[in-house]
């Protein structure tokens, strides 16, 4: 760009720079500065403590197999959802608004809906009982199998239909054409979803993949509503810190990790989907 | 109609319909008020950390309301974890909004230099009969009283009747030792078809620390800090695991022990008075409250002691103390201990008809008191906004070594270096059972 233009244009985007720097950047600064700034100066004390907490690598690995678990699941899920409502069925508006009411519900109304269900004398272990079967502490520290797999049914139910709005409103960009051309060539059902309709999604299928990694690296209300500190999370860590142990410290530093490893997935996601392969040539 | 003037209409109706829906909301953002006060400017404001759950809160306003003469006061009820930089920011800045604060001795212990003198509050009190032991501690360590005594509390037994049938013989209830407890819970877990019957508050929220602090680690201690990884501390660990090993897994998601006993699913639990009440509410005549177990040191017991100090540069320093003298009054104390089981300070008469679960409470803790091998604990104290973190230590230590197993020595080591970390930076003095001498840290 040439160097008038470019003159011209700083007047014009210099009140955003402002205020981006006020609003964004200097708190910015100020927070990582934090985690490394004691009373004496510089200090590591902060990230030693962390790393030294019971929870935190407990933590960190919950937070890993929830997002390697629950991501492949939602895309899944969403995807088949979305397929079902392009085939155009009876009702297709009631199911949509249907399936995207999770996405109205708090996290921490949503955890504490899918207590009610697990817990010692909840909902599901009624129902055990009624029907002769022994009930389960499906939430106790005993069964950490069961504590995930509510934490992944209920973070499933609540944040699926993120991910499926986000899909079909890519789906609703891609003309029918294609689909209809690879239809008279004679190919079936899954070749068309595999090659025809999927690469065309890939914009928004990068974006929903983003947005749900980053958002399910944040996850906690349905865990702590769930199991309490049973299931440690990282944000659920850093809120812990934060609050019931006062240190802003080491929240900070906390909270730094999954700034660190959101940034790391991002870049790593958008780099993957430009340098795979170009299908459908 | 054209196009164009349909759209306009329609965002000038969208445009209408938001302001409409906002004005209200923006409306009610300015007259919010934070201090409880609500519009009366003259109310005596009593900010306090205490009666957190909201039916206690709403029974103490409404003894407020009900037994305080000649002031309005506001209570203002004020997290925890904030109490201690609200009333730090309100008296450095010199903008105090509130009269009184009401809290624990080791939430007001920091903020000594903050806190007007009350010796002539206390003077003029003479008739209440304050033990010397709670004036002293209301010194904060210097020579004026900084607080007056509002209530106290502790932390019992409470035991379902039905778990007597499994009570070794020769073992008396209410002078168990923790070798004692330990053989009735294996025997009860045995004769209930191997579901154990015994519970601690475990929870996010639950005060189990304090039983590590003021109960299990002095009692086969005698300290609570400096002798963290003594010998003896690693017995009482291996202990906790075995008595662990009989309670409850449930445990870890009690928040209080009440409701898990009013609903049957232990027998006997371990809990703060005020979280154990309601259990025997219904059926009085079923349950028990008993002391606390001795060990080998002695029977140690944490004594939770709350008192009122007025902040420097307070607004309205006359009515707030005539409200403090009107809350240590026999009338006010007894109404605390009747609905809130906070028992009082002073020499009120406990009455005949108290309600049963707070005259059971009551008797233990005063046995547990009066004990002849008793060792007063306290929670920490000048601890601020470092005593989550220092509870937590002790968390970590039942975590590690009950819940994850891990070898006893080696956590206590771990969790000794964190404390002394904290301690070091603190300088604080440490307070009962540990000796007050210098800066207290993990031998």
């Amino acid at each position: 760009m040439a160097a008038g233009p470019a003159r011209r244009a700083l007047p014009l985007i210099l009140p955003s720079l402002l205020f981006m720097t006020a609003l964004f950047l200097l708190p910015l600064i100020t927070g990582v500065a934090q985690a490394f700034r004691g009373p004496d100066g510089l200090t590591t004390g902060y990230l030693r403590r962390m790393v030294d907490d019971p929870y935190f690598w407990q933590a960190a690995r919950n937070t890993a197999l929830l997002i390697v678990v629950l991501i492949p699941l939602q895309f899944a899920l969403a995807l088949a959802m979305a397929l079902l409502l392009r085939e155009r069925p009876r009702l297709a508006g009631l199911h949509f608004y249907i399936w995207v009411i999770p996405l109205a519900i708090s996290d921490l109304a949503a955890g504490l809906v899918w207590l009610s269900i697990f817990t010692d004398r909840g909902y599901l272990n009624s129902v055990l009982d009624a029907a002769g079967i022994s009930p389960y502490a499906w939430l106790s520290f005993q069964h950490p199998a069961t504590m995930f797999l509510a934490v992944v049914i209920a973070e499933l139910w609540r944040a699926t239909s993120l991910v499926f709005v986000i899909v079909v409103a890519g789906m609703q960009g891609v003309p029918r054409d294609y689909d209809e051309a690879a239809a008279v060539f004679g190919a079936s059902y899954w070749q068309r979803v595999r090659h025809v309709l999927l690469p065309q999604l890939r914009p928004s299928l990068q974006v929903a993949l983003i947005l749900r990694t980053i958002l399910a690296l944040e996850a906690f209300a349905v865990a702590q509503a769930l199991t309490g500190r049973n299931f440690p999370l990282l944000v659920g860590e850093t809120y812990q810190w934060y609050t019931a142990l006062q240190n802003p410290n080491v929240a900070t530093a906390v909270a730094l990790v999954v700034l660190l490893l959101s940034v790391v997935a991002a870049v790593g996601y958008l780099r993957l989907m430009r340098h795979g392969p170009e299908p459908g040539r | 109609m054209t196009p164009g003037s349909a759209r306009i209409s329609r965002r000038a109706l969208l445009a209408a319909g938001v302001g409409t829906a906002a004005a209200p909301l923006l409306g009610a953002c300015g007259g919010v008020s934070t201090n409880g006060a609500g519009d009366d400017e003259n109310a005596v404001v009593l900010m306090s950390n205490q009666f957190s759950p909201v039916e206690e809160k709403q029974r103490f306003e409404k003894i407020l309301s009900d037994r305080v003469t000649g002031e309005r006061v506001a209570f203002n009820q004020i997290d925890p974890g904030v109490f201690s930089s609200t009333f730090q920011a309100q008296v450095d800045s010199g903008n105090v909004r509130i009269s009184a604060v009401g809290a624990l001795h080791g939430d007001l212990a920091p903020h000594a230099s903050r806190l007007i003198d009350l010796d002539d509050v206390l003077a003029a009190l003479g008739d209440r009969g304050f033990d010397a032991d709670l004036t002293d501690l209301a010194k904060l360590g210097g020579d004026a009283t900084k607080y007056i005594p509002w209530m106290q509390a502790s932390y019992v037994l409470a035991v379902h009747k039905k778990a007597l049938q499994w009570l070794p013989s020769g073992t008396d209830v209410q002078q168990m030792t923790y070798d004692q407890l330990l053989s009735w819970m294996t025997a009860a877990r045995a004769g209930n078809g191997g579901t154990p019957v015994f519970g601690i508050p475990a929870g996010v929220k639950g005060l189990y620390h304090r039983f590590f602090q003021g109960f299990l680690l002095p009692s086969f201690t005698g300290g609570q800090i400096t002798t963290f990884r003594s010998p003896e501390a690693v017995t009482a660990w291996q202990y906790m695991k075995e008595l662990w090993a009989q309670s409850a897994p449930a445990s870890t998601t009690y928040d209080n022990m009440q409701e898990p006993l009013q609903r049957g699913e232990v027998l006997v639990g371990f809990d703060h008075v005020a979280r154990l009440v309601a259990a025997p509410r219904d059926n009085p005549g079923d349950w028990m409250m008993v002391p606390a177990p001795s060990g080998p040191k002695g029977l140690g017991y944490m004594l939770v002691l709350a008192g009122l100090g007025i902040p420097r540069g307070a607004p309205q320093q006359a009515p707030a103390k005539d409200v403090i003298k009107q809350l240590t009054g026999p009338q006010v104390q007894l109404d605390v201990l009747r609905q809130n089981a906070f028992f009082p300070v002073t020499n009120a008469k406990i009455p005949a008809d108290l309600p049963a679960e707070v005259a059971m409470a009551e008797a233990a803790v005063r046995q547990q008191r009066q004990a002849p091998n008793a060792i007063l604990s306290l929670p920490p104290v000048g601890l601020g906004a470092r005593d989550g973190e220092v509870a937590q230590l002790f968390k970590n230590c039942f975590k590690e070594i009950c819940l994850d197993g891990k070898p006893i020595p080696q956590v206590l080591d771990a969790q000794a270096g964190q404390l002394n970390r904290i301690m070091d930076e603190l300088k604080v003095p440490c307070w009962q059972p540990d000796p007050a001498a210098a800066a207290c840290r993990a031998a």
